[in-house]
């Protein structure tokens, strides 16, 4: 009898509790009205700031729509981002070679051994996992000193033509890379894990080699990591700045994101906050919206495997 | 049966396979692009560092046919932990590290508690535009560090800055004022809490950084809060608990597990945080918010004393394997990335 009337309570009580009523949702949504207008004032801000026509070195009042609104900060951008004689589209070149190269260096190279450690048994693998692993820890500004001198000693000149692979953005590229790798391996090795091994073992079976499983049915299998793991290869080359800041010299090898710095100045009343604002965007606008429709893989990848102990 | 049978075939597979090079063979061919250049531009380099670091390396030794630099011994180590750098006004290695931790400690504990409290309103049952605001509270995660930084910096400028011009027009609706809104976010030395040795950069810092983190602790603590059983709530409403101890009793400890591991890396994140401190603050006024990595960036960007900036990257590995060790025995997670 108790239990019957138990079963017919529940429902009744759970409308009760989970329904919010009108005051309890018009609170909540002037709480959530209020957050979002916190995350959207510094976006709407440099957006607005952005189409300001005048360039001012002052900006005294806050609109959301400047008077005269227009493209011109992104032109005069485009046409000289910095005092340095380069320009955008070569800025634009340089990140983005640097973020491709990064991007594929680290997961051609990730992949690959991710594979192995997923699938194989071998000698040392455990001590080697936890040898990649440990340099995840590692910020790269620790070891910048040590990677300045020791890119830096790697030189060719032979007449006219001299090559330091420290100023160069192969070097920071290749340097970029290795860092980049540890995450890489580690966040495709996690998803490999989760991919059953019974079709490899049926081609295996078939006489399948390791390479043409490799090959045929471990990468298609591994899209979405390998997506995510590229796309945030990219991102650590788009955005870098500390080692290409330090050790690129020539303005022709500088990228946005150097660009951007040099832009945002020293003292604020001489930073062209237009110009500024326009170059944030060029910088941020691409990959956030990549970012964007690939962030439920990224977070959700990265919070499995936090999870996953 | 079977197919346990194949999976010990074919995991176990012993060295020497039926044709081709044995299965450890491969493994290694596998491993080893990834291990060359990682040797070479990493494992080396970290070697090279110790080397460096006992040793008074400067400018004068870069070039390509210069002397060895002069073996110092542990000279770099003590200065650094004996306030002995005097090229750097105002070093403090002890000052510095206890602002990181605290820095880091502070930050986090904000970024949880507003992410769940965040992530707790949104799950309510019934709540309208629940996607839009979602969609909202992603961005910050999305645009990168380097323009969140640059714009915030520009944001706090104590003349043109939108933060005191959004002040100052909110302080107009009262009757204010604009001439008190003229707040020296980032270089007022004096601390604008009586007996509390922050400066106020440090609480533009922490503004900027709360606007950054706590969307990634809601996104941990939504999925937290999509898997815990709704028949808890109702047994607890049965029994006559109210919203608020339900929240303690039920919600928090259920979320733990989750949170922990995301706490965890949200402190390694804030400890390194580079970009915000170097652009938003540049570590001053007078050093006071300066982090680890933005020393150790100074140390060969501007003062070019590599062997002392390897001295004090060391330093910094060691302090970090130690919170890392420590964070991974509370989170017990090592095993799983291994």
């Amino acid at each position: 009898m108790s239990s019957q009337a138990m079963t017919l309570a529940v429902p009744r009580r759970r409308r009760a509790f989970f329904r919010a009523g009108w005051g309890k949702q018009l609170m909540l949504q002037a709480v959530l009205v209020f957050i979002s207008f916190t995350v959207l004032f510094p976006l709407v801000w440099v957006v607005s700031m952005s189409l300001d026509p005048r360039n001012i070195s002052r900006p005294t009042e806050l609109t959301l729509i400047p008077p005269g609104a227009s493209l011109q900060a992104y032109q005069e951008v485009i046409e000289r981002p910095t005092s340095n004689p380069v320009t955008l589209f070569q800025l634009a070149f340089n990140s983005f070679g640097l973020a491709m190269g990064v991007s594929l260096g680290s997961l051609g190279l990730g992949v690959l051994a991710a594979y192995a450690f997923s699938r194989f048994h071998f000698p040392a693998r455990r001590a080697l996992m936890i040898a990649i692993v440990a340099v995840l820890m590692v910020p790269s500004v620790a070891a910048l000193a040590p990677l300045f001198v020791f890119l830096n000693k790697i030189q060719i000149s032979s007449g006219d033509f001299s090559f330091n692979l420290r100023n160069s953005l192969l070097g920071v590229g290749l340097a970029l890379t290795s860092g980049a790798l540890p995450f890489a391996i580690w966040n495709l090795k996690g998803y490999i894990d989760t991919i059953p091994k019974e079709l490899e073992e049926a081609a295996s079976l078939d006489g399948a080699s390791p390479t043409q499983t490799f090959l045929r049915i471990m990468l298609p299998l591994a899209t979405p990591a390998l997506a995510v793991t590229a796309f945030l290869g990219f991102l650590t080359g788009w955005t870098e700045f500390v080692m290409s800041w330090q050790f690129l010299t020539n303005p022709e090898n500088f990228t946005l994101a150097m660009a951007l710095w040099n832009i945002t100045g020293q003292y604020a009343g001489n930073t062209p906050w237009s110009k500024f604002s326009a170059m944030a965007i060029i910088v941020a606008l691409p990959v956030s919206v990549v970012y964007l429709s690939l962030q439920k893989y990224i977070v959700g990848g990265l919070t499995v495997g936090g999870v996953k102990g | 049966m079977a197919s346990f049978a194949i999976t010990e075939a074919a995991t176990a597979a012993p060295a020497g396979s039926r044709r081709g090079a044995p299965r450890w063979l491969i493994a290694y061919m596998y491993i080893l692009p990834a291990t060359l250049i990682m040797a070479a531009i990493t494992y080396w380099p970290i070697l090279f560092q110790v080397y460096m670091s006992f040793t008074d390396y400067g400018l004068r030794n870069l070039r390509f046919d210069a002397p060895a630099p002069n073996f110092v011994g542990l000279q770099n180590f003590i200065d650094l932990i004996t306030n002995g750098i005097t090229v750097i006004p105002n070093f403090s290695f002890w000052g510095m590290l206890a602002f990181n931790l605290f820095w880091t400690f502070s930050n986090v504990i904000f970024h949880v508690t507003i992410g769940i409290l965040i992530a707790v309103v949104l799950n309510t049952p019934g709540l309208r535009f629940r996607g839009f605001y979602r969609a909202i509270f992603i961005l910050p995660i999305v645009v990168p560090t380097l323009v969140v930084a640059t714009v915030w910096r520009n944001m706090f400028d104590t003349d043109y800055g939108a933060i005191n011009q959004g002040l100052a027009a909110l302080g107009g609706l009262f009757g204010v004022t604009p001439d008190h809104f003229h707040i020296r976010w980032i270089d007022q030395i004096d601390p604008p809490i009586p007996g509390i040795p922050l400066p106020l950069s440090y609480f533009a810092l922490l503004i900027t950084n709360i606007w950054l983190g706590w969307p990634f602790m809601t996104i941990v603590a939504t999925g937290a809060l999509q898997s815990i059983s709704k028949e808890y709530y109702e047994a607890a409403s049965i029994d006559g608990a109210s919203g608020v101890q339900q929240f303690f009793r039920i919600t928090l400890p259920l979320l733990r597990p989750a949170m922990i591991p995301a706490a965890m890396y949200g402190l390694i994140v804030t400890f390194n945080l580079f970009n915000l401190i170097y652009m938003v603050s540049g570590g001053g006024p007078l050093r006071q918010t300066e982090i680890l990595v933005t020393t150790a960036f100074r140390l060969v960007n501007e003062q070019r004393l590599y062997g002392l900036a390897a001295a004090f990257g060391i330093y910094t590995m060691i302090i970090l394997l130690v919170l890392t060790l420590l964070t991974n025995r509370i989170t017990k997670a090592t095993e799983s990335y291994v």
